[in-house]
């Protein structure tokens, strides 16, 4: 760590950690009542349960993002954050706004609209403290001794993800339109900006981890996120096939949309080119693990699963369907909840001053994560295939569909215990590298 | 070989246009002509309708226009399929609805509430969904086979 303000870090990451804990409990009793056990029914339903899932994955992830901005940018603007005791107000207004929103689920208090079920006084609040984040990434960024490329497309992804809130929060008597501009904010974060945010934390590990040439990396840096713009805006389309708009968007959406796993391709191929041509070994494998994990389990979950999925004559059956459920899962654990471990894991041995590169839990945690993740899509896509056949081909009722393919749910249960025992392996190791110190500052900075 | 600058120029300029794109393509689609929602056809009932099933998060459950969470039946074309007294019947119950093990929440609504969701339904019925209500519903496919 090279300075001292980069600790706030630590506790965004600590709160990410603990979200995504929760997060993976609601999701329990999700799996729980599809096979049937449903026996929290009358204080968890399942549509609070899946409310919480969701937003707490949104809230981890931004968690996350936020600790991996507060570390990069100090070090890429070569200054301390302009105000720590201001980062910290802002680190507790998120975990508050996050549990008020939780806690109001549970008394039917909510939105009702998937991933955006925040109540509205409360996206006032968002708002609020995304600003503030906002303002101290950027006035450190442009007070710093140089703006570079890593920290630019990090920081316009942050402030384009929160510009796009805001067409979530307008009001509309048609659920046509209301779906359309859901989209705009829930589409262009994941398949837009957040591969921005993606792709500057991405830059900046393989700078750190492989020692290749700072200009090289951010030059492909640019063609990436180019690509991502390329495709993914006018891919939003491939969610306005079905939803009641013009057939243009069968067009166009279906066009761009099979372009989106090109952009995750140049990533996946763009990681694995720098780490070969790298000469710097950096000790930190595990952090290494995690970025080439996310590059390339992020091409074949949001790449090749969303293009096999939102083809318009696929799509026509496998909309509304659990064939959803399998690409959101492999995609968001790629491309965000893999790239946020690995800025986990290159960061806090330097924070803590405790180099744990090498442990045989994290190694573990790494396996076991990725291999029940990877099941438990297997999973959801055998559970949506089958009821694309029997509802959609077959026209067997709802729930003799969901009856017969319930016991895909027990193999999916299984697969996300293990996935579960891997999150929970990272979390001892995290554990174990302590609190930040100022200790470990850099030679020359203490 | 591409250098940095025209890197940066690929990106800003594709965003540029591409997005450019976006928004002409959202006008167009929501311009008069082009509506496929019978948007003229929202009466405040409907929109009552909508408020219920946002306040209710409906959609954590249920699926609508092919959106929402997959545990509970679609519910585009439902009163084609199920007929109103039926929904009626479910939207009011005091109890959880379970007929097939899986239990919905009680919601215990009045006569109003159930009329005014089911105006929502009824509205929601009458939009081109470019050919996926043929798919969702066994009732509208068979009138397009006939």
């Amino acid at each position: 760590m090279k300075y001292k303000s980069q600790k706030v870090a630590y506790w965004f990451f600590a709160l990410s950690m603990l979200l995504l804990t929760l997060q993976i409990t609601y999701g329990f009793i999700m799996g729980f009542a599809r096979i049937g056990f449903d026996n929290l029914h009358e204080f968890i339903p399942f549509n609070t349960a899946r409310a919480v899932h969701t937003n707490l994955l949104v809230v981890w992830l931004l968690s996350g993002f936020m600790g991996a901005a507060y570390y990069i940018i100090p070090e890429e603007a070569q200054r301390e954050l302009v105000n720590v005791k201001l980062a910290y107000v802002q680190l507790i207004s998120l975990a508050l706004v996050g549990v008020v929103a939780i806690i109001g689920f549970h008394f039917n208090i909510w939105e009702g609209r998937k991933f955006l079920e925040i109540p509205r006084p409360l996206d006032y609040l968002v708002v609020v403290n995304v600003l503030l984040f906002l303002g101290l990434i950027l006035t450190t960024l442009f007070k710093g001794k140089r703006q570079t490329t890593t920290a630019l497309v990090l920081s316009m992804g942050l402030l384009f993800a929160a510009l796009l809130y805001l067409p979530g929060m307008l009001p509309f008597d048609s659920q046509v339109m209301d779906s359309f501009f859901r989209w705009w904010v829930v589409h262009l974060w994941v398949e837009g900006v957040w591969e921005l945010i993606m792709g500057g934390i991405l830059s900046f590990l393989l700078i750190k981890l492989t020692g290749v040439d700072r200009e090289v990396i951010e030059k492909w840096l640019y063609v990436i996120v180019g690509l991502t713009f390329l495709s993914g805006v006018l891919g939003t389309g491939h969610h306005y096939y079905y939803i009641g708009v013009n057939k243009i968007w069968i067009i166009v959406g279906g066009i761009f949309s099979a372009l989106e796993p090109l952009a995750f391709l140049a990533m996946a191929l763009f990681a694995v080119n720098m780490y070969r041509k790298g000469e710097k070994k950096h000790p930190n494998k595990l952090a290494l693990y995690w970025t080439l994990g996310a590059a390339i389990v992020s091409f074949v979950g949001a790449g090749l699963l969303g293009f096999a999925h939102t083809l318009p004559q696929t799509n026509l059956y496998t909309h509304g369907t659990l064939v959803t459920a399998m690409h959101g899962h492999l995609a968001f654990w790629g491309a965000y909840g893999m790239i946020v471990i690995a800025i986990i894991s290159y960061s806090l041995p330097n924070m803590t001053g405790r180099k744990l590169y090498e442990s045989s839990i994290g190694r573990a945690a790494f396996w076991c994560a990725n291999i029940g993740m990877i099941g438990m899509t297997v999973a959801f896509g055998v559970a949506g295939v089958a009821q694309v056949y029997l509802e959609r081909k077959f026209k067997m009722d709802f729930m003799a569909v969901q009856n017969e393919i319930s016991i895909h749910f027990v193999v999916l249960v299984l697969c996300a215990s293990l996935f579960t025992l891997g999150v929970v392996f990272y979390i001892i190791d995290f554990y174990k590298h302590g609190l930040p110190t100022d200790e470990a500052l850099e030679e020359g900075n203490l | 070989m591409l250098s940095k600058k025209q890197a940066r120029a690929f990106f800003l300029g594709g965003t540029l246009v591409t997005f450019l794109v976006f928004i002409g393509l959202t006008i167009y689609s929501f311009s008069k002509g082009q509506d496929q929602s019978n948007y003229g056809e929202i009466t405040e009932q409907v929109v009552r309708g909508k408020n219920i099933w946002e306040t209710n998060n409906c959609m954590g459950c249920h699926t609508i226009l092919g959106e929402g969470a997959y545990y509970a039946p679609e519910l585009t074309k439902v009163i084609d399929r199920r007929g109103e007294g039926y929904i009626k019947a479910v939207l009011m119950s005091p109890v959880p609805w379970g007929p097939n093990g899986r239990k919905m929440v009680a919601y215990g609504m009045s006569d109003q509430e159930a009329e005014d969701v089911i105006a929502f339904f009824d509205w929601i019925d009458d939009i081109d969904l470019n050919g996926f209500d043929t798919v969702v519903s066994p009732l509208a496919k068979d009138k397009v086979n006939n």
